[in-house]
């Protein structure tokens, strides 16, 4: 019998389609970059290196010292993975583990919901409940704080968390779960000592796209964060007014002369924003990889 | 500024509904960015030109055109249960430069301050700046001290001063609601200090006052935007002015 020829022909153009499609995000990735390098390097020409890092920002009188933004993001994104982390983590467990079928049914679905909340929804909510809350019940000058913010952003970063982090934990075969019960464990040391860190690589990918959700999260953080350019330097920070990165860029952009001094410090605060998303997507994806080979290992 | 600017676009299209003004706010450099990009025919802007964004505009061939349409106060608000009546233009400076950091130092309660403004792409803040920071003194450096905290709305500013018995912000007069409590303001140390109404900025007592402006690419203007400028200058125009909290300028005034 002849190989049917046409057949692959037909095949062809849709494997061509489908592997363009695929290569496209890969250039899309590399044309964001190249555009931010070339955009956003010649701040290193046009400011001096010891002014770019210093402590005074006041971009309308050319003071550039980027460290006050790079400080409160990393400060923000901390204080909302702290918050973020038990809520999604513990909500995952519950969903996935605990949670009567009925609750797992309307949990589900709010979850999705809160997900699909505008930022500018929750910054609205902030504004209006969190930050007079926090001034009264902490006795704080403001309550336009980074702690407000972090709290905002946890809460923008556990709908990811707790869709990741629940498909990882239904992923863990069931004989698991029933071979720990069978030798005596509690249903809490089976979710602790077997389940949870089964689902390990699954739950850390979780967290690492939770804190990188909170990292580039704008609107919320601008209306809550009091936005002053304060270099945060000891634990108190967390109760006193910040400003983040993302917020910088937001506010500033629109105004900024194209080619200006300025509008290059802007992208550049946009390729260290890059950076340090890409530096978490790969801690996500390298922590995943590594237990798919110990796995593997494990099989064969 | 938007919100003169929405008004007059609305009361506009509705008695001439053949023309269609679009209004996009953003603040003074965003408008005039948008007008030498040639994205919008008119700039709004709470501010004079810089001397910059001017001479781009030259280089690009146009020769933008100043008009002024209306006055703006700005008014210095506190909370409603905070005592403080009165500020000097000094205290003000000395609060927003950080040297004064206690409400006792002004004499009121044993409090922190805490300082709002609007984002530093505001003309507003600009303005507050170099007429209240500087005290208009153009060679002076200083700057708002790092801890003012900058918010991207008027209604930001507002909400938090209406709420915390700690703040001190500013804003236009336009802008500024019944729950929060507006002080005097005086430009010596010994008064006398005056509140912002239309009678004391446009008699020039009220010290914290400036002039909003309206731009155009050319000063040769195509018929519907000649029209348009002619109109807002006339009464009606600004008497929207005048609903919204700005204040009116004379028609006389115009060049």
């Amino acid at each position: 019998m002849r190989l049917k020829l046409p057949s692959v022909n037909r095949e062809t153009p849709i494997n061509l389609l489908i592997k363009a499609a695929g290569y496209s995000s890969i250039l899309m990735v590399l044309l964001i970059f190249l555009f931010l390098m070339r955009e956003g390097l010649p701040a290193l020409v046009d400011v001096p290196l010891k002014d770019l890092f210093s402590t005074r920002w006041y971009p309308i009188e050319d003071y550039f010292g980027i460290l006050p933004l790079v400080g409160g993001s990393i400060l923000v994104t901390l204080g909302a993975t702290l918050v973020a982390i038990p809520l999604g983590i513990g909500t995952a467990v519950y969903i996935s583990e605990v949670a009567p079928a009925w609750i797992k049914e309307i949990l589900k679905p709010m979850v999705e919901i809160l997900a699909g909340l505008p930022s500018v929804v929750l910054g609205f909510l902030g504004i209006l409940v969190a930050v007079p809350f926090l001034r009264r019940f902490l006795n704080l000058p403001t309550g336009l704080t980074a702690l407000t913010g972090s709290i905002m952003l946890g809460l923008i970063a556990v709908p990811t968390i707790v869709s990741i982090a629940e498909d990882a934990l239904n992923t863990v075969p069931q004989s698991y779960r029933q071979a720990a019960l069978a030798v005596g464990a509690t249903p809490w040391q089976t979710i602790w000592g077997v389940t949870l860190p089964a689902a390990r690589s699954g739950v850390l990918t979780a967290i690492m796209l939770g804190v990188g959700r909170a990292l580039g999260e704008t609107m919320a953080v601008m209306m809550v964060t009091g936005n002053a350019p304060v270099l945060p330097t000891s634990l108190q920070s967390i109760i006193m007014p910040i400003r983040t990165m993302t917020a910088t860029v937001a506010s500033e952009m629109g105004e900024v002369a194209q080619g200006s001094a300025h509008y290059h410090v802007l992208f550049f605060i946009g390729i260290i924003l890059f950076v340090l998303s890409l530096g978490i997507n790969i801690a996500a994806s390298s922590v995943s990889m590594k237990s798919r080979k110990r796995s593997e290992r494990l099989l064969s | 500024m938007v919100n003169l600017a929405l008004a007059w676009a609305e009361a506009y299209q509705e008695l001439h509904p053949e023309v269609r003004i679009s209004v996009t706010g953003g603040g003074s450099g965003t408008g005039l960015t948008a007008l030498l990009n040639g994205t919008v025919d008119i700039a709004n802007a709470s501010r004079a030109i810089k001397a910059e964004e001017l001479e781009a505009a030259r280089s690009a061939g146009m020769d933008p055109m100043e008009f002024t349409v209306a006055r703006d106060a700005i008014a210095v608000i506190v909370h409603p249960d905070n005592p403080i009546q009165q500020l000097t233009l000094q205290q003000i400076s000395g609060i927003y430069k950080g040297e004064i950091t206690n409400w006792t130092q002004v004499g009121g309660d044993d409090r922190p301050i805490v300082k709002l403004s609007r984002e530093t792409n505001s003309g507003t803040h600009v303005y507050f700046l170099e007429e209240v920071v500087r005290m208009g003194n153009a060679d002076d450096p200083s700057i708002f001290s790092a801890d003012t905290l900058l918010m991207p709305s008027s209604e930001g500013i507002i909400a938090e001063v209406r709420d915390n018995p700690n703040a001190i912000g500013y804003d236009g007069l336009g802008y500024v609601t019944e729950d929060v409590k507006v002080l005097a303001i005086s430009r010596e140390a010994g008064g006398p200090f005056v509140m912002p109404s239309i009678e004391t900025v446009n008699s020039l007592e009220y010290p914290i006052a400036r002039d909003l402006y309206l731009y155009t690419r050319t000063g040769e203007l195509e018929g519907a935007i000649q029209a348009y400028l002619e109109w807002i200058l006339s009464a009606d125009a600004q008497k929207i002015v005048s609903d919204l909290g700005f204040v009116p300028v004379l028609a006389a005034e115009q060049p």
